[in-house]
């Protein structure tokens, strides 16, 4: 018998994690009930329901929003039309930064890569004939969420809706921004302090509110391997408990309604492993290091997006093909959400007709594959157990470094996962370079000519019909009230009394988001970031 | 007189916070021995073209993700010609469709870079197309 050679190629993950040719039970250490368990069992690792997707399936949630309020609010409505489970509302680039359509800073922004919102009138637009008490919804926004949300609960409360019947989830998670997706107003510790009112505030008042959704996808996105991804979102949430706990609040008053969001990319594999370890070191730190009883403190529920960073601009349908499979491994790794990127959004923000492959593409894995019909079909597989044991011990060995530097605020203010991913964003981008990382379409089966594909283009009238529209409100408004409302706001921030009743008070006499904004610019400063590269 | 090395301003214009693709740039051109200064992030066209000039810039490069491109290019471009800075050669990438793409370029915009390009084709084209003032 002849034997063939091994090809030529890196036999490891996209992390560069090496991979044998064959994985046997020599492979899988540790007893099931202590590695595994059943899902909805400690330590979750198999999923956070017992019956999983055969009780329920993953929500499909597209992230929407471009232009004007009322253009997103259609887009939500035909999605919802189109048998979407819940809501998920992108800002454009002025309202996550804390600026209102009318700022200078906001020319050439209103509306471009996602919804354009000033004040309550437009949350009003946005969800108008949408019952919140029915839908769930995402918000994609931080340094500004705390704003969003009183709008939110103001629009809530003007439907005649229980902020108490109100679900969803808002972004929140300021500690990956200094990481990775760079919005911010304020420094870390101020920053903190707002996601901690938040946290306090929704667990009294809004118990089906997800106040922050811990974020590793932007941190994959700017670069960071998986096992980076894992660790340093898992080292935001123990932060963020860290920050609730200091505020005397009990672990499994919290816990509970802390939710993850996490990148899928193309390593299949990898991503399934990435996302059971996830579970199972969650479980492990809520358990043993803060003593949490309830199992829902332990349980790690996630959405996930596939990798956009991953999308070619270059053959764009390809795109549809990685979308498909990315969307699979959510699945397989037993994922509560799930937005499937468009294969257009290397271009553009997505058309409707992309969009809609895109939300089929998750309906056939729901309803033609088979994948949903038993729970985490892929346990046991001895190389996916062994995986998900060296990805767990790799993120763990980055946690205890965090730990070290004295958690992630320190870490943050050191530079260290921002040097981390920048390291790591360039080593992939010449591995890539050199052909020794392949992304066919674009460094190998290039086309010398291709079709050009149909983009969504935004019309330059919206943005000067929604800052014109923004001017005349504002100027309408009782300013006397506006202003009252403010110093109230500047008031809080100072004394450090819970923002969030003072905020709703505020959006309802219509301060603007750009106007607390500066309050919080005022009070505690602008950060500024260490400029590594 | 020694010839001094061309020198790049890379610049994150606007809000948009997506840095991976403009700090690859300006480390992979600094590795190829140029003169890099990085201007971080949320700069206004303002703040860029005044880090231009003050530090002699032979070219500015801009990253832009956030679809604000046709804005904030042609405001930098507007700028440099009236400070009288515009032998500084402007050009960029990021999320750019092809007819912006034209309309950029027709504007005085020298070259623009989409999603996928090799760090070595953007080092190629500066090496050839920027020179150092005297």
């Amino acid at each position: 018998m002849s034997e063939t050679p091994e090809r030529d190629v890196r036999f490891e993950t996209l992390s560069g994690l090496p991979i044998q040719a064959l994985y046997t039970p020599d492979d899988v250490t540790g007893s099931y009930a202590e590695k595994l368990g059943a899902p909805g069992e400690y330590p979750y690792t198999r999923g956070v329901y017992p019956t999983m997707y055969r009780g329920r399936l993953w929500t499909m949630r597209m992230f929407a929003g471009f232009g004007r309020p009322e253009d997103t609010n259609a887009r939500f409505k035909y999605l919802l039309k189109e048998g979407q489970t819940g809501l998920s509302t992108a800002f454009d680039m002025p309202a996550l930064m804390g600026y209102d359509a009318d700022h200078p800073r906001a020319r050439g922004e209103v509306g471009k890569e996602g919804v354009s919102i000033s004040t309550l009138d437009d949350f009003e637009r946005l969800f108008a004939d949408i019952p919140l008490g029915d839908v769930t919804t995402s918000m994609t926004i931080n340094c500004t969420a705390s704003i969003a949300l009183a709008m939110y609960l103001a629009v809530a409360e003007k439907q005649g809706v229980s902020w108490r019947r109100v679900g969803g989830t808002i972004q929140n998670d300021m500690l990956k921004e200094f990481i990775a997706q760079k919005e911010w107003i304020c420094p870390p510790e101020p920053a903190v302090r707002i996601v901690t009112d938040m946290i306090e505030f929704t667990a009294a008042h809004a118990p089906r509110w997800n106040p922050v959704s811990i974020s590793g996808y932007h941190i994959r996105e700017a670069g960071s391997t998986a096992v980076q991804e894992l660790a340093f979102t898992l080292a935001d949430g123990l932060a963020y408990v860290e920050a609730a706990l200091a505020r005397g609040l009990d672990i499994d008053s919290f816990a509970p309604r802390l939710s993850f969001f996490f990148d899928v990319h193309n390593d299949f594999f990898e991503e399934i492993a990435k996302l059971r370890a996830a579970r199972r070191l969650w479980a492990r730190y809520m358990k043993e290091r803060y003593g949490a009883k309830r199992p829902e403190s332990m349980r790690l529920r996630t959405h996930t997006q596939t990798a956009g960073v991953s999308a070619t601009a270059q053959q764009p349908l390809n795109n549809v093909a990685r979308v498909a499979m990315q969307a699979l491994a959510a699945v397989l790794g037993g994922a509560q959400s799930l937005h499937t990127n468009s294969y257009d959004e290397t271009w553009a923000l997505p058309t409707e007709d992309a969009v809609t492959v895109a939300l089929r593409t998750q309906q056939i894995i729901a309803e033609e594959t088979g994948a949903a019909l038993t729970i985490d079909p892929l346990g046991g597989s001895y190389f996916v157990e062994s995986l998900t044991d060296r990805m767990e011990a790799a993120a763990a060995g980055y946690i205890a470094t965090i730990d070290r530097m004295g958690g992630m605020v320190a870490a943050i203010d050191e530079g260290y996962p921002q040097k981390e991913i920048a390291d790591a964003a360039y080593r992939s981008q010449l591995m890539e370079d050199r052909r020794e990382k392949i992304t066919v379409g674009v460094n190998k089966y290039v086309m010398a000519e291709e079709k050009p594909i149909h983009f969504l283009k935004i019309d330059e009238r919206v943005e000067l019909e929604q800052i014109e529209r923004t001017g005349r409100f504002k100027a309408a408004r009782d300013m006397a009230k506006v202003e009252r409302r403010l110093k109230q706001v500047a008031d809080a921030c100072r004394n450090g009394r819970n923002l969030m009743p003072v905020l709703v008070d505020a959006v309802k006499d219509y301060a603007s988001l750009g106007e607390i904004s500066d309050v919080y610019r005022q009070v505690f400063g602008l950060y500024r970031e260490p400029i590594i590269f | 007189m020694t010839e001094r090395s061309v020198r790049v301003v890379v610049a994150k214009p606007g809000l948009d916070g997506h840095d991976r693709g403009a700090k690859i740039v300006a480390r992979a051109l600094r590795d190829a021995g140029f003169e890099v200064i990085y201007t971080g992030l949320h700069q206004t066209p303002e703040q860029i073209v005044a880090t231009a000039i003050q530090e002699d810039a032979d070219a500015i490069g801009l990253s832009v993700l956030s679809g604000a491109h046709n804005y904030l290019f042609k405001r930098v471009l507007e700028l440099l010609k009236e400070k009288g800075a515009d032998d500084v050669a402007v050009f960029g990438g990021g999320i750019i469709p092809p007819e912006d793409i034209a309309a950029l370029k027709a504007m005085g915009v020298k070259e623009l870079f989409t999603p996928g390009t090799s760090t070595q084709d953007i080092v190629r084209f500066v090496r050839e197309h920027i020179r150092a003032a005297v």
